[in-house]
């Protein structure tokens, strides 16, 4: 057992903090540092810079702009970036899609779509969750009708997070409403949303804020082309994609630096006494929390996630919403008009979506304690 | 960053492991011992083995294996207090010819030491108040002390000019002793005019039994970690044969899910516990990291160690309420643990003192 970081994992991150913090305009750092949202242009312009340096998506095969880091440096790079408010490549092109489709899609799809979408110069979006599909995500319904040469596609997906700038959508679709199983009529799809017969219709959330929305295929023409791998085989591509998106949910870096926020607040406030003790609470489950993720950092070597994944996404997500509800209360009343209360109201996604929190405990009763 | 063990240290688990199961291979056999005298069993057999010698010889890693593989079997032994805590003092503050005098009898095991710090009603403080020295003579009372009537010597911290000494006792004091509810033994311990002589130079020593007191306190936390991976493992295992409403208890989600949350629990305080026994390990560490280390791992004790020992009966029905039954006997030895080594509280209050020392609480420094 070992405490320190190696010398060249010690420089790595050394490295990493300096490019971050050095390359990454300041303007853009100190808008993720005070939670605010960005534009759509200042996350192009901060993933650009990334994936310019070779920083943008590490986790891709070595041939599509990955790197061959263990899963430590990788650890090590998405913490650095979080506590230097740098804000993470888009995870549907990054930690989505992209891998995906490197995974899984034909030579010519890989062409096509893997440069511009490590560079941000396709916004993907994500067309999983239907109105009555979401934790039960096989029961989707939107179909997709093979005719000659092209897909025709009917229905409705909803929370599609930042549809809005969506340039592609990828899709999971229904091509044989007869299979046996659910599961195994579902097809992945790409969709060019500037396609006739899609639309975007926003939803305001609790917050305020407009950063979900229903998208509705009518007719919607696709070529089959766009199919990445098998048809009906989808379902085995969404399960790896999931499987990639719990991995980094838990944001430890970015829930410190707003812990160290709320400890500054507090005291420029006066009221570091009456907090002290829930702060410190705080930073010793965030403790607990980083080892436990350097702990499966340092075990999945080899690809495959940590069954312990679960564990991250779950007490990774409580500890974002309790550290919004804890700068939320150093605020007192001002809280009820402040950026704060909306963040933390708008947190409450975080327990939702990803794989909810009750599926998560699914998974691990069935999965890693056999019940 | 290392997780893993090397094979030394690999061979030291499967050797206590191997040992102390034989000694405790059951709920029953535990329950023989500890209504004997002196309630645990294994004693010899870990210092044959060496284990006794892990404070003096080895890091804190080595020794918090060992305490881990003795919660897994919950040994009664008292092997935190009398080795890492008593013997740790001895052998950090000691004078060279009390240490060549001692600690390999400790270590033999033909002298168990304990640490008689704790007073009535102070909590967890280090600082003595009620017992006092001078002129080679304790008076006052400490309570609670492990293992009293057991020990052939305390070592007691005690009032003195300036501080908090540390002085040798073998007799002239009277025990009160009462059964712990997780089947040790403790007393309150009566000095007066009690003949004492200073451990080392009987001067203020209050760092050096902070430090102890800390370096014990993560071992402990990992004997509690080893109680509360198998309470899981026992939990687990009884809801997948238990029958109710004609299937098994596993069918029932609300009660798979509260399994699943003490699992999340179990990891994140193996994480925590770890990573304080790897700076405690660390010799670039401060006493004031041990320190703050020894609360974080404190804290998983008085938080995960709860909710898994109470969530673990709980999901038992009535036979994890019964003696017969192990898991009660985990549960409560979890809760003996937390309570020996500091309320949530005490440990959010000394964390919450240091507040100002770092903006964000990195575990990798
Ligand atoms: C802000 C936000 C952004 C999102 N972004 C996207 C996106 O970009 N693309 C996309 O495709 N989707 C997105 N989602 C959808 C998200 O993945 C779903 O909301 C999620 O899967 C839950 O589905 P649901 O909302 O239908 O809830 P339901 O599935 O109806 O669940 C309701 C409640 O029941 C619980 N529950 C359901 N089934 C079980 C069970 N078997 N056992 C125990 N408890 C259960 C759930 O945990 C939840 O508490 C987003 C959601 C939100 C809130």
């Amino acid at each position: 057992m070992r405490l320190q970081l190696s010398p060249e994992d010690q420089k790595f991150r050394e490295e990493m903090r300096e490019f971050f913090t050095t390359q990454i305009p300041e303007r853009i750092r100190s808008k993720v540092i005070a939670r605010q949202e960005l534009s759509k242009e200042e996350m192009v312009e901060s993933q650009q810079i990334l994936n310019a340096a070779g920083l943008a998506v590490p986790g891709w095969p070595l041939e599509w702009g990955g790197k061959d880091w263990s899963q430590l440096q990788r650890h090590i790079w998405h913490e650095e970036m979080q506590l230097a408010g740098v804000p993470q490549p888009l995870a549907f092109n990054a930690s989505m899609v992209g891998p995906v489709i490197a995974n899984f899609a034909s030579q010519e799809l890989k062409e096509r779509f893997l440069a511009k979408t490590a560079n941000l110069d396709i916004w993907w979006a994500q067309g999983f969750s239907e109105p009555d599909a979401g934790s039960d995500l096989a029961s989707l319904r939107t179909t997709a009708v093979r005719e000659g040469d092209e897909y025709v596609v009917n229905g409705q997906k909803t929370w599609t997070t930042l549809g809005q700038y969506g340039d592609w959508i990828f899709m999971l679709v229904r091509t044989d409403p007869a299979a046996p199983k659910k599961q195994q009529g579902i097809s992945f799809l790409l969709i060019d949303m500037t396609t006739p017969g899609v639309t975007v219709r926003p939803i305001e959330l609790i917050d305020g804020g407009f950063e979900v929305n229903e998208v509705f295929f009518d007719n919607v023409r696709v070529p089959v082309g766009n199919l990445v791998g098998e048809e009906n085989a989808g379902w085995t591509y969404a399960k790896f994609l999931l499987g990639n998106e719990r991995v980094g949910i838990a944001q430890v870096g970015a829930s410190q630096r707003h812990l160290a926020t709320a400890k500054e607040i507090a005291k420029e406030r006066g009221v570091l006494d009456r907090f002290a003790s829930r702060i410190v609470s705080l930073e010793s489950e965030l403790l607990a929390l980083e080892t436990t993720a350097l702990r499966v950092a340092a075990h999945s070597d080899g690809g495959k996630p940590h069954p312990a994944s679960s564990v991250l996404k779950i007490k990774g997500s409580v500890l974002i919403q309790a550290v919004s509800e804890l700068l939320m209360d150093i605020e007192g009343p001002a809280a009820t008009t402040s950026w704060n209360s909306r963040v933390f109201l708008n947190n409450r996604k975080v327990s939702i979506f990803g794989g909810s929190n009750e599926v998560q405990r699914t998974i691990i009763a069935g999965t890693i304690l056999g019940l | 960053m290392e997780f893993t063990i090397d094979t030394e240290q690999q061979s030291l688990v499967q050797a206590v492991r191997g040992l102390v199961g034989k000694t405790y291979d059951s709920s029953e056999a535990r329950r023989a011992v500890t209504k004997a005298e002196p309630g645990f069993a294994a004693w010899d057999q870990l210092a044959e083995m060496g284990v006794l010698s892990l404070p003096f010889e080895a890091t804190a890693a080595e020794v918090s294996l060992a305490a881990e593989e003795l919660g897994r079997v919950i040994a009664p032994d008292p092997f935190v207090e009398s080795i890492v805590l008593a013997g740790g003092l001895i052998n950090s503050v000691g004078t060279d010819e009390q240490k060549s005098e001692l600690v390999d009898a400790i270590a033999e095991g033909q002298t168990l030491p304990v640490l008689a710090w704790l007073e009535p009603n102070r909590g967890w403080s280090a600082q003595a108040v009620s017992v006092t020295y001078s002129d080679g003579k304790l008076n006052g009372v400490k309570s609670t002390v492990v293992q009293a009537d057991r020990a052939d010597l305390l070592v007691v911290s005690a009032a003195v000019d300036g501080g908090t000494g540390l002085f040798l006792v073998t007799d002239g004091y009277a025990t009160e002793t009462e059964r712990t509810h997780d089947g040790s033994r403790a007393a309150t311990v009566t000095f007066s005019d009690t003949p004492a002589v200073a451990l080392g130079d009987g001067g203020d020593a209050l760092a050096a039994l902070e430090h102890a007191l800390n370096l014990a306190r993560i071992a402990y936390a990992h004997e509690a970690l080893g109680a509360m991976a198998v309470a899981l493992d026992i939990t687990v295992g009884y809801l997948k044969t238990r029958k109710q409403f004609g299937v098994t208890l596993n069918k029932f989600q609300a009660l798979t899910f509260r399994a699943a949350d003490m699992y999340v629990e179990l990891e994140l305080a193996r994480s925590a516990i770890t990573w304080a026994t790897i700076v405690a390990a660390d010799e670039g560490s401060t006493p004031e990291d041990v320190a703050a280390a020894a609360s974080h791992a404190a804290l998983q004790v008085a938080r995960a160690g709860r909710h898994i020992a109470l969530d673990a009966i709980q999901l038992h029905g009535g036979i994890g309420m019964t003696a017969e039954y192990s898991v009660g006997h985990y549960a409560s030895r979890i809760l003996a643990i937390g309570q020996m080594i500091g309320d949530e509280t005490f440990h959010l209050d000394r964390l919450a003192a240091r507040i100002d020392d770092h903006t964000v609480l990195d575990p990798i420094g």
